[in-house]
Order: structure tokens, then C-alpha cells, then sequence
């Protein structure tokens, strides 16, 4: 492709700009790896199964030529009710979750900032729910919201907070919250650690500054911290955001593919692997890529429209 | 650090709580003992659940289904950890997640070093592109290519395979990899590699004689970060493997039946040993290294 060097340095000597040129031609060349496999297990594929969508794929060929079907499966997905269910319960889930994770995440980050003896210690802390695999931290959980002998039962009637023990996770009114209180415990250290680091690059002078021109905490918060925090905040949310709504493991474990409590992801996975409908399942594929497109259009858009600075 | 305006503040009378809460950066110059209790608070919500793990895993079973429970075991046993150490499933899951996750380490940090001492040290047309492809790689919907990696997989002759994993897992370890690395490459001060410019050495040999050892620390940070993310990994082992044997961790966590499981009862205090023996690795590798992970895991968010 385009191995020109580019003009935005001038090169001081004829040396360097032939350096230069090479540099460029071996660049690309280091990247013929990463980009070898970036097109192969992710770029094709997801050329493919696109193109599924429009077929009528079957993973175990034979049963049915395969044959070219236009829109036919996004008219089904149109009308399927147990994928709108889906995504209903996947943006509830993560409505919730992220905006939970955020409150007590930059409250924990906040709490954490000012200095004490021991802030080591809790940063160390914080990292222990992260590092625990998202599927073992569903089974602890799992565990603790079993409805004999969990642990969450046993404290809340204990603590006079629960009149009797309770199934959480199979009695329907309860099974997303449970969820939910897992992915929350999880992932809010993470968004604490992420906007304790933002935090802590906002120079300390500043609230000096603010506080001798008589400026209250609260005005410091809103004036000072949150404008110079909205990178960190942004980034948190959007990663965040689109992890949600991507969710598998914590669903999976607690509910199986239960079709009341599925998720967009779980619903797909279901319809490829377990009922091997590769075509159908691609036309799903496409709608969650969609769907999660329209919020990374979201926040771009918000970025821009409040990023003029 | 406390400086007058600092002290000055550990005179204004406390606020109501909610306020409080807002105001917490100087929350221990106000009144020192809420402070501490949030601080509490915080440590138990994010240990409990692993000290109750740990706890049900050292319980034995005639304690653990009992009623009322024990907040600590009367009689604590290592039976739990020997019978899920013994399972021949968790045995070979083991086996196989460090091959599947140790493999897809190296060929991400090896592929992956190489982008990134492209990316970051060199200038060239399309740059910013590729990095922008990567970038939009890491928040990949691994979902939305299932369909196609199945038949993919399954024309390879993969499924049902640890391969099958290792090819898949690149989807989110690779990019991921090029990502962070090509910003500890670019952090690196320039003179270093211009000197050994100046004494001849080739671009290749500045790369791995200069740059590598630079950026090992952000190597063994991202290779942990990529381990633990193939180490972790679900939603494809359950699509691509089917044979107990070739299970990896969990997908054995999940289906755990125990040495003597009865179908009435999962058997928890096994399982609790199971999750801890295997968290307890990632935990202390967390620990150790926790200050380059928090500069890695944030080197993307604080600069934006």
C-alpha cells in the first residue's frame, strides 16, 4: 500500500529521510503478522457471518440444501419474541449494572483518593474482585444465593432484613437483581481503580487555588473535578457499556439458556451451537452488532457534542 | 503534604451524610470515624464472597449443608481441596487452560511486540488507522462471529480441540496486546535508539536489543492481563469443546459434579475449593504486580 514517507518531519539529512523510507516499508512488515491474524479469526468470520444471515446455514449440512434466502431471517428475528425478551433483559441488565458500577465506583474512588495509611492496601484489595474469573465469581455467588444453606439468606433473616429465606435466583422477580449484584461486585473496583487513576493526574493546586478564592467542596466537585474527570469518565463508561451488553458467563451460569432471563449473547449462542442454525444465529450476530453499534453511535455523538473545549 | 488550607478544614462543622459523601476526598479532615467505617464497608463487600468461598471450602460437608451456617468452620478440613484436586475433569482442566492460556500469551506478546514497535516508534501513512482497527478490536462483540468460527473451526478439523481455543482466543488477547504495548513503546524516551542508530545497529537489532528489554515490565504485565483474560474465557470453550477431557477451567467449574456428587445436591464445598485453587494463582500474580497492572488496565482511559 501507500509506502510513502510522510512529510510531516522534515528529514535533516538525506540520511534520514532514507531511513525514513525504510522504516515505513519495515513497519508494514512487522505488521503483516498482527494484521494476518486480526483478518483471519476476527475480520473473515465476521465477513461470513454476515453473509450466513442471509442463507439458510445449517451447521450439520444435509438436511436441506443450503441456499441464498435474502431477508427471510431478519423478518423471522423481526417477530421472534424470545429475542426481543433478550434484548430487553440485556439493556435492563445493563442500565443497572453500569449505573451502579459508576455511583459506588467513583464514590469508592473518591473515598480512596485522599490520603490515609493503608491506601496501598486498598487499591490491592480492589484488584481481588477483578481478578477472579467472571464464571468463579458466579459459582461463589451462586452459592451464596442458594436458597437453604446461602449465606445471604442466613444474614438477612439473621439481620431481621429478610422475613424468610428466598430463592433468588429462580423466583423471577428476584433472578436479574442476583445477577446483577454479581456483575456489580465484580466490576465496580475496576471502575473505581479506572477513575482513581484519572483522578489522581488532576493537579492538587487546583483545589488550593478554588478553596482560597472560597470555592465550597461541592463547587470543587462539580467545577473541578468532574470537567477534568469526563476522559476517564467516558472511557470507563463506554467500555463498560458495551461489556454489558455483551454479557454471557454470569447469565449462563446462574439461569443456563432458561429463555425468560436470556441474554442477546445467550440466545445466539443457543441458536448456533445448540440448535445449529449457523444462518438464523448470523442474522442474530448481526442484530446484537447493530444494536451495540447504536450505543458506541450514542456516546460518540455525546463525546462531540460536549467535548469543545 | 497537609498544608494550611488543608488544616484550615478540619475545623468547618460535619455536614449531613449525603453531602458527606459528595465531599469525600476530605472527608477524613471532617470527622475521621465515617470515613473509616466506608472504608470498612468497602474491604468486606470486596472480600466477603472470597472469604466465604474459602470458608466453604475448608468446611466439611456435614457442616456445610446444616442450618443455621457457621460463619467459620468448627471443623476445618482439607477433604474438599483433595477431592476436587482428584477429579480426573479438573485435573486435566488445569492442564489445558495453561497450555490454551500460556500459548495464546506468547504468540500475542511475540505477534503483538512486533506491531507495536511499528506503531509506536515509527512514522508512516496509515498508522493511525491500524490503530484505530485495533482499538475497535478490543471492544469486539466476540459473539458476533460465533456462526462463522463454528464452521470455520469445524472445517479445520478444531472442533473439540485446545487449538480450536488458541485460534479463537486471539480475537481478544491479540489486539488487546498491540494496544497496550504500543503505548509503552511510545513512553520510551527516543535517545537511546537514535545512539544506536548512530553505531550502526539495524532497526531489528535496536528492537530487541534496545526497545525489549525497555518494555519488559510492560511485557509481563500485558502477558498476565492476556493470560488471565484466556484463562477466563467461557462463552467459546462451551461452544468449541465437548469432551470432558479437553475441558478447560470454566468450563470444569461450571459443570463440577464432585468425586462423589449425588444428583440432589451440587457438591459446594468442592466446588469452593476448586474455585479457590484456581483463583488463588491469579490473585497473588494480581497482588504482586498489582502497580504495573493498574498503569496497563489504565494507560487507555487516564490519557483518553
Amino acid at each position: 500500500m501507500s509506502t510513502v514517507a510522510t512529510p510531516a518531519a522534515p528529514p535533516r539529512r538525506r540520511r534520514r529521510s532514507r531511513l525514513q523510507r525504510r522504516q515505513t516499508r519495515l513497519g508494514w512488515l512487522l505488521l503483516i503478522p498482527a494484521l494476518a491474524v486480526v483478518g483471519f479469526v476476527a475480520i473473515y468470520p465476521l465477513g461470513k457471518t454476515i453473509y450466513y444471515s442471509f442463507t439458510n446455514q445449517e451447521f450439520l449440512a444435509g438436511i436441506e440444501p443450503t441456499k441464498w434466502v435474502g431477508l427471510q431471517n431478519y423478518r423471522t428475528l423481526w417477530h421472534d419474541s424470545i429475542f426481543r425478551t433478550a434484548i430487553w433483559t440485556t439493556i435492563k441488565f445493563t442500565l443497572i449494572t453500569v449505573g451502579f458500577e459508576f455511583v459506588l465506583g467513583m464514590i469508592i474512588a473518591l473515598v480512596v483518593n485522599s490520603n490515609f495509611r493503608g491506601r496501598g492496601a486498598m487499591r490491592a484489595v480492589m484488584l481481588v474482585p477483578w481478578a477472579i474469573p467472571t464464571v468463579v465469581a458466579a459459582q461463589m455467588w451462586k452459592w451464596m444465593f442458594d436458597d437453604v444453606y446461602g449465606v445471604i439468606n442466613d444474614a438477612g433473616v439473621r439481620l431481621h432484613l429478610l422475613s424468610h429465606s428466598r430463592a433468588w435466583i429462580s423466583e423471577p422477580s428476584t433472578a436479574l437483581a442476583s445477577v446483577c449484584a454479581v456483575d456489580i461486585w465484580k466490576t465496580t473496583p475496576f471502575v473505581a481503580l479506572l477513575l482513581l487513576a484519572g483522578l489522581q493526574v488532576i493537579p492538587r493546586d487546583l483545589y488550593e487555588a478554588a478553596s482560597v478564592d472560597g470555592a465550597s467542596k461541592l463547587q470543587q466537585f462539580w467545577r473541578i473535578t468532574l470537567p477534568l474527570l469526563r476522559p476517564a469518565i467516558l472511557v470507563t463508561l463506554i467500555f463498560r457499556t458495551l461489556d454489558a451488553l455483551r454479557v454471557f458467563d454470569v447469565f449462563y451460569v446462574f439461569f443456563g439458556n432458561r429463555p425468560d432471563t436470556q441474554t442477546m449473547a445467550i440466545y445466539d449462542q443457543t441458536t448456533i451451537v445448540g440448535d445449529g442454525h449457523v444462518g438464523y444465529g448470523g442474522a442474530v450476530s448481526v442484530a446484537i452488532f447493530l444494536i451495540i453499534g447504536v450505543f458506541v453511535v450514542i456516546y460518540v455523538t455525546f463525546m462531540r457534542v460536549t467535548g469543545d473545549e | 503534604m497537609s498544608t494550611v488550607a488543608e488544616a484550615a478544614r478540619t475545623r468547618e462543622r460535619p455536614v449531613s451524610r449525603g453531602r458527606w459523601l459528595r465531599r469525600s476526598p476530605w472527608g477524613r479532615f471532617l470527622t475521621k470515624l465515617p470515613f473509616w467505617l466506608l472504608i470498612a464497608v468497602i474491604f468486606v463487600y470486596a472480600l466477603f464472597p472470597f472469604y466465604w468461598a474459602i470458608r466453604s471450602a475448608f468446611t466439611p460437608d456435614g457442616e456445610q449443608f446444616n442450618t443455621p451456617i457457621d460463619y467459620f468452620p468448627k471443623h476445618p478440613t482439607l477433604t474438599n481441596f483433595r477431592e476436587a484436586l482428584s477429579t480426573s475433569t479438573f485435573q486435566h482442566a488445569l492442564i489445558n487452560s495453561t497450555i490454551v492460556a500460556g500459548a495464546v500469551t506468547l504468540i500475542s506478546l511475540l505477534v503483538g511486540s512486533l506491531a507495536a514497535y511499528a506503531l509506536g516508534r515509527f512514522r508512516f501513512r496509515g498508522k493511525s488507522a491500524v490503530l484505530y482497527l485495533m482499538l475497535s478490536m478490543t471492544i469486539f462483540p466476540q459473539i458476533a462471529i460465533l456462526g462463522a468460527l463454528y464452521t470455520m473451526i469445524n472445517d479445520f478439523h478444531l472442533y473439540d480441540t485446545l487449538g480450536a481455543l488458541i485460534l479463537s482466543y486471539m480475537i481478544f488477547t491479540l489486539p488487546f496486546t498491540v494496544w497496550v504495548l504500543t503505548s509503552f513503546m511510545r513512553g520510551l524516551p527516543g535517545d537511546l535508539e537514535e545512539a544506536a542508530y548512530v553505531d550502526g545497529a539495524t532497526p531489528l537489532q535496536v528492537f530487541y536489543k534496545v526497545l525489549l528489554p525497555l518494555i519488559a515490565p510492560g511485557l509481563v504485565t500485558t502477558g498476565l492481563l492476556a493470560f488471565i483474560a484466556a484463562w477466563n474465557e467461557y462463552l467459546y470453550a462451551l461452544s468449541f469443546i465437548q469432551t470432558p477431557d479437553h475441558y478447560t477451567v470454566p468450563l470444569a467449574i461450571t459443570t463440577f459434579v464432585g468425586k462423589s456428587g449425588s444428583s440432589f445436591q451440587q457438591p459446594w464445598g468442592q466446588i469452593m475449593a476448586a474455585t479457590v485453587i484456581v483463583t488463588l494463582p491469579l490473585i497473588t500474580a494480581t497482588l504482586i504486580l498489582q502497580r504495573r497492572i493498574l498503569a496497563g488496565l489504565t494507560a487507555g482511559a487516564v490519557k483518553g
